[in-house]
């Protein structure tokens, strides 16, 4: 019973890790690695490793994305959230 | 968001590739409108070049001509690295998944894991260390010399991390003028009831350490989170409240200080032979397994400390 949700996951962990790799924008890439440290928690849960589980959520899925993205709007790839975009520069032909 | 798709000058590998032919510094405060002025600048100097063409700048050491080369050269190799990346990669994973068919299966009974070691610890562990979880009872007893050393190294990494990022006290006001005063209303009222509910279910997890999976180190984590949020949410001078840099000192050094004293006794006790003074009390309370219940709270504090250090220090370079 437990087999084919625990294949499903694995090839969401797939293509998450993947995708993380693809993704050109970096915001995109992070909120996909979020998803990939969820997705491996819940994996851990099926391996019978709980605890594991835990600290997968609360580090891979909290810290170190929060840890991104402070680092991202250290280096400004992401607006300031003071509600101004960054401006964006027109198409030229 | 941060940047439009076809927009191909502002893209990290154009301004990667610029720097590496050295046209341009890489560009420190705001890089977008000193770009543009680089663009205005460098059309400028094409029309000048343009109009003087007849006439080459010989002090230019870098001619059309062997930018070309060098732009040609650079190319092809990249071409290879990216090639021979892939096929390294490939080569390794092929190398990895083909020594894992050599593994047992999971969960397989005569897998050479199941030796006599952790036979004992199963066996053995309630009646030695009072831990109903075995794990918990594995890393701070049998163990326990192992993560004595890994909080060592995670107290180490903070130093070094906070070496790197914290920012003077006399540099501050500056710098704090751009300090976030908090998130948005939705970002608020989801904090206000998540906040203590993250933080009950931490200290849970720390409590019964010995008795359910978790421990130290997770619930740490997970209180880590929750002030993270918490600051993340109502600012840091609503955290600095209840936890700020006198606190946070305090609770680290403390902390460490007393665990690596227990852990200390616990080696004394375990190698002379002699029987701990700390009674074990009764299997599966709360208040039992010695001193394995001190010592999870104060790994838990000091993790929780190092996480929201980490990320006070990536925001504002200080606590």
């Amino acid at each position: 019973m437990t087999k084919p949700i625990v294949l499903l996951l694995v090839l969401f962990l797939i293509v998450c890790a993947i995708c993380a790799g693809w993704t050109k924008n970096l915001l995109v890439s992070i909120v996909i690695f979020m998803s990939y440290s969820l997705i491996m928690s819940i994996i851990w849960i099926f391996l019978q490793a709980p605890d594991l589980a835990i600290t997968e959520a609360a580090v891979g899925a909290g810290v170190t994305s929060v840890l991104f993205f402070a680092t991202l709007r250290k280096i400004n790839a992401i607006g300031s959230g003071d509600g101004k975009e960054e401006p964006h520069e027109p198409d030229t032909k | 968001m941060s940047r439009i798709r076809n927009n191909y000058e502002n893209s990290f590998r154009a301004r990667f590739l610029r720097y590496i032919m050295g046209e341009d510094e890489l560009p420190e405060k705001n890089y977008m409108s000193d770009f543009r002025k680089q663009i205005d600048i460098e059309k400028e100097e094409d029309e000048k070049a343009t109009e003087h063409y007849l006439v080459p700048p010989l002090e230019d050491p870098m001619s059309d001509a062997k930018r070309y080369a060098e732009m040609s050269g650079l190319r092809w190799f990249r071409r290879l690295y990216s090639v021979m990346a892939v096929l390294l990669c490939i080569a390794i994973s092929a190398l990895l998944i083909y020594n894992v068919t050599f593994m047992p299966r999971f969960g397989a009974s005569d897998s050479p894991m199941n030796n006599e070691v952790t036979e004992r610890y199963l066996e053995k562990a309630g009646e030695e260390t009072g831990t109903v979880n075995v794990v918990t009872g594995l890393i701070l007893q049998y163990r326990g010399f192992d993560t004595f050393g890994e909080t060592h190294v995670l107290f180490i990494a903070t130093i070094a991390v906070m070496i790197l990022l914290k920012i003077k006290k006399k540099d501050k006001p500056e710098e704090a003028a751009g300090e976030p005063v908090g998130g948005d209303v939705i970002l608020r009222t989801i904090a206000r009831v998540l906040v203590p509910m993250i933080f009950l279910f931490g200290f849970y997890v720390l409590v019964n350490g010995h008795l359910s999976p978790g421990g130290g180190f997770s619930g740490g984590a997970v209180i880590g989170a929750g002030l993270i949020l918490h600051s993340a949410a109502f600012g840091f001078s609503a955290t600095a409240r209840f936890f700020d840099e006198k606190i946070y000192d305090i609770i680290k050094v403390g902390s460490l200080v007393l665990y690596s004293m227990l852990i200390i006794y616990y080696l004394f006790t375990g190698a002379n032979d002699i029987d701990s003074v700390v009674p074990l009390g009764k299997l599966g309370n709360i208040i039992s397994s010695g001193l394995i219940l001190p010592i999870n709270i104060l790994v838990g504090a000091e993790v929780a400390c190092t996480m929201y250090a980490f990320y006070s220090l990536f925001r504002k370079g200080g606590i």
